[in-house]
């Protein structure tokens, strides 16, 4: 078209603003990671060759990954059933459901304290059943749980889309060529989910990978990569393993947002 | 009608899943409202709690709204033109940046604010200021802007209308106020309630761009947590919520009638 | 194996919002027939196939396969093939996947279920495409593809919706041809709902037309369309032309241009006639007039005469001469191909 050129010209504010803002920044934090303070070498080689870094990474990794699959699991199966089936009450659960998405970590950290802290509805429950408090907020576990707590609804947003794009007629040939309940979600409604559910457990990961706030308010001995980035900076002002430790967190994270990209485009031309 | 065990099962469930959502939001209320929460609501039932949080940290909450707002109009300055562009290119180009933009949501806030801090941190005036966060902020919220817009843009054929209005003889700037900006209201009110949502709860990049004096909501939310009791926390909680959740009703609201309009 | 029947009886079904889509219906499909169910969109037809097949369950009423109730059985349990409007393949599976998909789930065992899909390719001409995706057939493969996977279980009963009515009018004429072949060679009971009545008559061993919720007629595709038993099917199934009866005359019926033969003793208000059982004649006919237009159709021609009525007259002719707009036109009609119809 003659004026996208002319479009162009729109366009810049925005990229001023993300040059300027982000990406500058983002290659100077590349090259800050990259100093060497004193004798123990860059902050890359640093973050690297230390078992405790790379020990929190592995850790958020691995809860990252943890929460991603049972939101999948649980939002999935929520989702599917609020999209296919009509009550009465049903959008008020969907609302009551999708609201949490935009609550801040610090405030979902605070829920998961009144939830398991040590005056929360667990302690109390365990002190009535079983004589001592459950207190799990403080740990990886209250994490998990506050992760899964903003995890859920972001998959019940998208199963629910996903399901109003998908064919019901599939299923109906698949039930006419003799197939079951439970045959048909295998064969029909996961994999036309697929897709959906990939890109959105990429987003559950990436955002479980940065979750500052939460980790920060159940505790600042959680060894989890932005807590760790956040002590270093502040405790030990020690700024190359600082932004070594982010620029790593930042490419794992970009990473997996990739990779899913690729799989699911690949998944794309199947659907 | 009938419903089958099935339909049971997977209700409950679903419910079991809303409890674990709406509980612990429960709870924050009425540990917000109560005397003493470790008694209970035996002690009764009072608004102190609400005042006392109001009369120290009534400062957190305006400048939140304020940086919401200035966040809003920043937002739609550069992000409704941005949009326009994008829907207009549509090419290779147009797509990489649209890659580019979503980055700062999909990274970890903090090393976008660990990267801004450690880049613009010596310019002490504008480190020291609110703009400094509102950067930040609008950085995080502009693809929440520009996403909606376009898919309404795409919806209304824009192309076409504009053409149209091209043909009448309005010029670019024309064209863009007469026909672009009023066919996408929906997608920018939609698009500017969730700016706003979100910069009132941004915690991640504001907890490392804030000074002691520029303070946000969800700041003060995080020092209330860490030192102040369990009822003034859940009370400063409560009124983040009845800022918040109105806004999120709106979000819904439009949501689903711009979501009608794609149905016809 | 003998082809089975189906029997509704008495099947109503309403929807959640009160409409009816189908009132008390009463339908017997004969072994080994085809039976098309034709009516315009909203009449409940595809309610009626659904009955059949089992995704819905009547509200009231009772389905029979043969002898056996299966009003209950989801259609899972019902041995039946169904052909999709839209197909409905499954896309994560290729083009064999897809059709031994029902095999798969019956436990046929691999080395017999290749050799099924094998000779499915084979019948339906697309040997050798096994291995394709979905995405790379064309518009008419996939309902090749959509047909051996509806078979490949033997099903007792085939059912198929809007079976052509995705495809372009030349690949819709020649598909009609080669589902017709296959479904008088396999000998099975099939059913299936169309709105297009060149396919209903084409495919059809007997026509169903439905209108709002009930039965119009049911009946064989010549009957449907030279006794059509009301107004609404006469108008459904090709077009019309009426004529007002003025006075009862020696010969006839006199009408408006003329007067028409009619034996019968009982004088009707309106009699009416197919648009190509009226001849143009070159001397005297029945009625006169005089040439509003002429339509070129290719096979034939469509003239519209102007007989003096309230509508003129459609007469198609068939042997394609020119006569000029305006032209005296002198028409004949064939005998015995007046009716009278049901309000």
């Amino acid at each position: 078209m003659a004026s996208t050129p002319r479009a162009a010209w729109a366009l810049a504010p925005a990229f001023a603003l993300l040059l300027a803002f982000w990406l500058l920044p983002l290659a100077h934090l590349m090259l800050l990671g990259a100093q060497r303070r004193d004798s123990l070498g860059s902050g890359y080689w640093q973050v690297l060759s230390s078992a405790q870094y790379l020990g929190s990474l592995a850790q958020t990794c691995a809860l990252a990954v943890f929460v991603t699959l049972t939101a999948l699991v649980i939002g999935g199966t929520s989702g599917v059933f609020l999209a296919r089936q009509q009550f009465f009450g049903r959008s008020a659960l969907v609302a009551l459901l999708t609201f949490p998405l935009a609550f801040p970590g610090v405030v979902v950290g605070f829920l998961v304290i009144l939830l398991a802290g040590r005056q929360g509805l667990f302690a109390a429950l365990g002190l009535q059943l079983a004589g001592e408090r459950w207190i799990f907020a403080y740990s990886l576990a209250g994490l998990f749980v506050g992760y899964l707590y903003f995890s859920i609804p972001r998959v019940i947003l998208t199963v629910m889309a996903a399901c109003e794009s998908l064919d019901r007629s599939l299923e109906e040939a698949a039930h006419s060529l003799g197939a079951g309940h439970w045959r048909v979600v295998c064969d029909v409604i996961i994999p036309g989910l697929a897709p959906a559910l990939a890109s959105c457990g990429a987003i559950c990961f990436a955002t479980s990978m940065g979750a500052f706030g939460t980790a920060f308010t159940l505790g600042t001995r959680l060894n989890v990569t932005p807590v760790a980035i956040y002590n270093v900076f502040t405790n030990y002002a020690n700024f190359a393993v600082a932004a070594a430790l982010s620029v790593v967190l930042g490419a794992l994270t970009w990473a997996v947002l990739l990779l899913t990209r690729r799989l699911v485009k690949n998944a794309g031309t199947v659907l | 009608m009938k419903r089958s065990s099935l339909f049971v099962l997977q209700l409950l469930f679903t419910l079991l899943v809303c409890a674990f959502m709406l509980v612990p939001v429960l709870l924050s209320l009425m540990a917000g409202l109560t005397r003493n929460f470790f008694v209970g609501l035996a002690s009764g039932l009072t608004f102190d709690w609400l005042i006392q949080v109001w009369q120290a940290y009534s400062p957190t909450v305006w400048l939140s709204l304020q940086l919401a707002l200035a966040c809003a109009v920043c937002v739609c300055v550069v992000g409704v033109p941005a949009a326009y562009a994008l829907v207009r290119m549509n090419n290779r180009f147009s797509r990489a940046f649209e890659e580019l933009m979503v980055l700062p949501v999909a990274m970890p806030g903090l090393a976008s604010a660990l990267a801004l801090l450690l880049t613009y941190g010596q310019f002490g005036a504008f480190r020291s200021s609110w703009l400094f966060i509102l950067v930040g902020h609008v950085l995080f919220t502009l693809p929440f802007l520009v996403r909606p817009v376009m898919a309404v843009m795409q919806r209304q054929h824009l192309p076409v209308l504009e053409e149209a209005a091209a043909s009448l003889g309005a010029g670019p700037i024309k064209r863009f106020f007469s026909v672009v900006v009023p066919n996408c209201r929906a997608g920018i009110l939609a698009g500017v309630l969730m700016v706003v949502t979100l910069s009132l709860g941004e915690f991640n990049l504001t907890w490392m761009l804030h000074t002691p004096m520029t303070k946000t909501l969800p700041v003060g939310l995080a020092d209330s947590y860490a030192s102040a009791r369990l009822e003034i926390a859940s009370a400063y909680t409560l009124i983040f919520l009845l800022m918040i959740v109105p806004l999120l009703i709106a979000l819904q609201a439009i949501s689903a009638r711009l979501s009608r309009g794609e149905r016809r | 194996m003998t082809a089975i029947t189906i029997r509704l009886k008495g099947c109503r079904k309403a929807f959640a919002d009160g409409t009816v889509a189908v009132h008390n219906l009463d339908l017997t499909v004969e072994g080994g027939e085809t039976l098309a169910i034709l009516g315009p969109s909203g009449c409940g037809k595809t309610t009626t196939l659904r009955l059949i097949a089992g995704l819905e369950r009547p509200d009231v009423g009772q389905v029979f396969f043969g002898d056996q109730d299966v009003t209950r059985l989801p259609i899972e349990r019902r041995d039946v093939g169904m052909v999709f409007q839209n197909y409905a393949l499954f896309p994560n599976l290729d083009v064999a996947g897809n059709i031994v998909y029902g095999l798969k789930i019956r436990g046929v065992p691999a080395l017999e279920r290749n050799k099924r899909c094998d000779e499915l390719l084979e019948l339906v001409g697309l040997h050798n495409h096994g291995r394709r995706s979905i995405h790379e057939l064309s518009g008419g493969q996939r309902q090749r593809v959509a047909l051996a996977r509806a078979l490949a279980p033997r099903p007792k009963v085939l059912l198929l919706d809007e079976p052509l009515a995705a495809l372009d009018a030349q690949l819709r004429e020649r598909l009609r041809s080669e589902l017709d072949l296959l479904l008088r060679g396999l000998g099975i009971t099939a059913v299936f709902v169309t709105h297009d009545q060149g396919e209903a008559m084409a495919l059809g061993d007997r026509i169903l037309v439905m209108e709002q919720g009930r039965v119009a007629q049911l009946a064989s595709p010549r009957e449907i369309y030279q006794q059509p038993a009301n107004a609404f099917v006469a108008g459904f199934v090709g077009n019309l032309n009426a004529f007002q009866v003025i006075a009862q005359s020696p010969r006839g019926l006199k009408v408006c241009g003329g007067e028409l033969p009619w034996q019968a003793a009982d004088v009707p208000a309106t009699v009416y006639c197919r648009p190509e059982h009226l001849r143009v004649m070159d001397g005297e006919g029945h009625l006169h007039g005089h040439l509003l237009a002429q339509f070129f159709q290719g096979a034939q021609s469509r003239l519209l005469v102007d007989v003096g009525g309230p509508q003129p007259l459609l007469v198609d002719s068939s042997d394609n001469q020119l006569h000029a707009v305006g032209a005296p036109i002198a028409l004949a009609i064939t005998p015995n191909m007046l009716f009278t119809l049901n309000a």
